[in-house]
């Protein structure tokens, strides 16, 4: 199999999600109208705290959970709707990294098992396995003979590179990241994101990053999307969302990084209970901007002056007021 | 408080990943397993080293107490030796604890895997319909059907498997619906594998350990259970040799030959704790490996 | 059990006023663990020396298995039996290690207290946390009475930080948010004025807004209490923004200690260097971060040279088999690495 699947200029889009939502029983509002692009070739990074819908995104893009509405297309195939061979295509070239390597893979099964599985699921044949997982796994940095190892025999970053070769071994055009890099020691961390951009630049993947790390999504991702309480709150590419952030929740968020420039914003409080967000904009119970309006209207995604966008009512008001903030 | 001097000398160079509780069975698992092999070793060979036939009897000698000479364990009513009967009703015995457990396990296995693996419908559909089998106390429920199908082996033996059925199911279910939940079953279900494909080889390796753990103390149950229908003369019948069987002729006998009686007792009694020992020994051999960090 | 008023030297330290003491409130000298694991003996903690003094705060910076965790929990005893330490952990004037297990935990929670990584393992799920709170205080005879527990329970919420005190002190943990279970339970590691609070990785269960609140509260804490504070973490970020000094463990030692701001800005052990360098960076080039090589050893692991030669850029050969000792390489900067600090001949 060829490992890029079938080929495509970059730049094409490759994943239109557009006006996801969902609500958990529980009265969760887990994702509320998140529409998002991602280019054949590019990392579209996720960022925003725990609760925020970014993981429960990802779950409905790879359809391991239904939405209340909205559509994700994939390469031209309504994802949310495909049975049969489309859906055995959808799921061959649309693939994932969880977060915990050690509870990834099956512990009954050797690594190399665990990726055959992958194979199989797509009729490749037989005699071609054992050098098709070999190849990728030497490619993501293991050695052939690792395959043969039970997970509990692996540590944390070799175990995720086995779990980035068992995505990438059917060749897929995008990878959804789900905080892939989070479980893993900053200096094993390291060595997974130079792997992952690696494989990008020879293979053309696409991915979908997502993680609560901002200082990881920024260094990996081309385009970043700010999600909080089941919004997206802003967009713009990695460069000019560190150097011009437009909504202050993502400015909160980028001054408490580590060697963040300026003065640091606290916020007071904590996230609101999801299941019963306030009204308006949703961050405005934190925000050191608050203004009477917020309370009233949601913001809606609008370009900024910067050229990104961002759902706050501020924004488009006063461009200027943002670089003199007065937190109450 | 010890006050050694500090122990900064380097460690015995270790690899704590690896390195794990040894993989052997506990003693009383081992002692039960040898138990087993070789009652397993005299059944076979039962035709060949039993000093007399099953059937053959001789009423001069009837009711010999344990020890005398010629008849190590003594004859029973009918002056047959009951070494004999003993080691040719291990044979009938063992068959009708183990092929119901056989039986069960396969039928209970699927019933347990398309239950928590299917639509939430075929789920309450499936176990509810178990639970109306559990509504009645299974050995009643054993000889209603042995009973109502008529005596002999192999309906003793369908009796069994149908109320065996049942618990290995609800093993298999609840072992399915945690291993459902794990991480590595999203990456499975994102893989495009299709369902049977995903129960058989992501969630059956998980489950099957522990369901034949429950099945090997299962065994010790149907055992007993065999014995107790072909004492009832639902199973095996007279004068075919069988535990169950010897322990009810025996039974007449019980005030004038008590000890008689114990030894078909004895011997479903030491089968099937020995059943019952080397499946706990068996969890605690498989945790090792399911419990890795 | 020795009554709490009887056992010396834990007079609690009025709010403001550090210990009258000068010197460093906690001492640990040369200490190790050692576990028992099926009769194979793992080294976790491999000689340590901290100490941390009055409103000083000290962070124990490390990677998994680095034993910065277990050395926190060595000192309070936390392993009992379990474990074997050599060395010594001098509070005041008593060596926690020459203790007998009563007296050690007298000290616990009173002189010495700890605040831990997931605050719904340490609280009560079905009590509401201001009788926790007043427990604590009651078994620690700080207060006589329950009116007086109630009082200074509710004191001790507007302390952490809590808006509304009462409101709180009559929930459950349940009903809590993370950040507010965090403060409940820093509020009852601080219910006894302890001289020394411990912190086990106390915000990596919190979201990064919520984090720096918390670590503020640290901070201020200190400020009025003038506790020492002794903090374990994994990340670079948090140590920038608590620490008064930082020490870098890896491999069950300590490799650099030093003044927070030297440590991170201008490390002199090949390890911290290489941390710091992995962290991505607005600056650093996608797909080029300087990765460390290998993966952290995994604890109780065996050296005869230095513990992170295998990994490290500098390393020679007598980095092998000579292990190296943490010496001075500026004012109240060590660091245990010869190659990267070379001896200048006096």
């Amino acid at each position: 199999m060829s490992p890029a699947g079938a080929p495509g200029p970059a730049g094409e889009k490759l994943l239109d999600v557009v006006d996801l939502a969902k609500t958990f029983p529980n009265g969760t509002r887990a994702a509320d109208d998140v529409s998002f692009t991602v280019a054949r070739g590019e990392t579209l990074g996720v960022v925003g705290e725990s609760g925020c819908g970014k993981s429960t995104t990802a779950k409905m893009v790879l359809r391991l959970l239904q939405p209340d509405r909205g559509a994700v297309t994939f390469a031209g195939t309504d994802v949310l709707r495909a049975h049969g061979r489309d859906l055995k295509e959808v799921r061959r070239r649309l693939q994932l990294v969880p977060q915990n390597p050690q509870t990834s893979f099956n512990p009954r099964l050797t690594v190399r098992s665990s990726l055959e599985f992958n194979l199989r699921a797509h009729g490749v044949a037989r005699r071609t396995w054992r050098s098709t997982v070999d190849d990728m796994l030497v490619r993501c940095g293991l050695r052939a003979e690792q395959g043969d190892s039970y997970p509990h025999e692996l540590s944390g970053g070799q175990l995720q590179r086995a779990a980035i070769a068992r995505a990438l071994v059917t060749g897929p055009d995008l990878v959804v990241c789900d905080e892939a890099v989070s479980a893993l020691d900053k200096s094993v961390q390291a060595q997974v994101l130079n792997l992952l951009a690696e494989l990008q630049a020879d293979l053309g993947v696409s991915y979908l990053f997502i993680s609560h790390d901002l200082s990881v999504v920024e260094h990996i991702s081309d385009r970043v999307l700010v999600m909080y309480l089941g919004r997206v709150v802003e967009q713009a590419t990695a460069g000019s969302l560190y150097r011009d952030p437009a909504h202050p929740y993502t400015r909160a968020l980028l001054s408490s990084a580590p060697g963040a420039p300026g003065e640091r914003i606290v916020l007071t409080g904590e996230p609101p209970d999801p299941a019963d967000p306030p009204s308006g904009c949703t961050f405005r119970t934190r925000c050191p901007w608050v203004m009477d309006k917020c309370a009233a209207d949601r913001p809606l995604l609008e370009v900024t002056p910067a050229g990104s966008l961002a759902a706050c009512h501020l924004n488009l008001t006063s461009p200027p007021a943002l670089a003199a903030p007065s937190p109450a | 408080m010890t006050t050694q001097a500090p122990a900064l000398a380097p460690a015995a160079v270790s690899r704590p990943r690896t390195a794990r509780r040894s993989r052997r069975l506990p003693a009383p698992a081992l002692v039960s397993a040898v138990v087993l092999a070789v009652v397993a070793a005299l059944t076979l060979l039962a035709p060949l080293i039993s000093p007399y036939g099953p059937l053959e009897g001789d009423l001069a000698a009837r009711l010999q107490p344990i020890g005398s000479p010629g008849h190590l364990l003594g004859t029973d009513g009918q002056g047959r030796d009951v070494l004999t009967r003993l080691l040719h009703g291990a044979r009938p015995s063992l068959l009708a604890g183990l092929l119901p457990v056989v039986f069960a396990a396969a039928v209970g296995i699927v019933l347990g895997l398309v239950a928590a693996l299917g639509h939430p419908r075929v789920h309450t559909f499936v176990m509810r319909s178990l639970d109306v089998l559990y509504a009645f106390p299974a050995v009643l429920l054993a000889i209603a059907i042995a009973a109502a199908l008529g005596s002999g082996i192999s309906n003793a033996i369908i009796a069994l498997a149908v109320i065996l059925v049942p618990p290995v199911a609800r093993v298999t279910e609840s072992e399915a619906m945690r291993i459902k939940s794990a991480d590595f079953m999203a990456a499975a279900q994102v893989s495009g594998a299709g369902r049977v494909s995903i129960a058989l080889r992501q969630v059956l390796p998980n489950v099957a350990p522990g369901v034949a753990v429950y099945a090997t103390a299962l065994v010790g149950l149907s055992i007993v259970y065999a014995a107790g229908l072909s004492y009832l003369g639902l199973g095996v019948s007279p004068p075919t040799a069988e535990w169950g069987v010897m322990v009810s002729e025996m039974q007449q006998y019980l005030f004038t030959a008590p000890l008689l009686l114990l030894v078909p007792a004895v011997a479903i009694l030491v089968v099937s704790v020995a059943f019952n020992v080397l499946g706990d020994g068996l969890r605690d051999f498989f945790n090792v490996r399911t419990d890795a960090s | 059990m020795t009554s709490p008023t009887e056992t010396p030297g834990t007079a609690p330290a009025r709010p403001g006023a550090p210990a009258p003491t000068a010197g460093p409130t906690l001492e640990v000298t040369g200490l190790t663990t050692t576990f028992d694991r099926g009769g194979r003996q793992v080294l976790a903690v491999r000689g340590v020396d901290v100490s941390v003094g009055p409103g000083e705060s000290l962070v124990l910076l490390g990677e998994s298995g680095s034993g910065k965790s277990v050395t926190i929990r060595s000192i309070l005893r936390l392993y009992g039996s379990s474990a074997r330490h050599t060395g010594s952990v001098v509070l005041g004037e008593e060596d926690l290690m020459q203790l007998d297990p009563a007296a050690v935990r007298a000290v616990r929670g009173r002189t010495i207290a700890m605040v831990p990584q997931d605050p719904n393992g340490s609280l009560d799920p079905l009590r509401p946390v201001g009788r926790q709170l007043e427990q604590v205080l009651r078994l620690h005879g700080v207060v006589d009475d329950r009116r007086a527990a109630r009082a200074r329970a509710l004191e001790l919420l507007a302390l952490v930080g809590i808006p509304s005190p009462a409101r709180v002190a009559g929930s459950h943990p349940h009903e809590l948010s993370g950040g507010m279970r965090q403060r409940v339970a820093i509020a009852i590691a601080v219910a006894c004025d302890p001289v020394v609070l411990l912190a086990d990785e106390p915000t990596t269960a919190l979201d990064v807004t919520v984090q720096s609140q918390i670590l503020d509260l640290f901070g201020d804490l200190q400020e009025r209490l003038g506790t020492a504070l002794l903090l374990v973490t994994h990340d670079v970020s948090v140590a920038a923004d608590v620490a008064d000094r930082v020490a870098v463990m890896y491999a069950g030692s300590i490799v650099e200690e030093g003044p927070a701001q030297q440590v991170l800005e201008n490390p002199r052990h090949p390890y911290t260097q290489a941390l710091l360098d992995a962290i991505p960076r607005p600056t650093s080039e996608r797909g080029h971060l300087k990765a460390i090589p290998g993966s952290p050893p995994v604890a109780g692991t065996g050296f005869h040279g230095c513990s992170f030669a295998d990994r490290c850029a500098l390393a020679e050969e007598s980095c092998r088999t000579q292990p190296p000792a943490l010496l001075p390489v500026a004012d109240g900067h060590r660091a245990a690495c010869p190659v990267a600090n070379p001896v200048v001949a006096a």
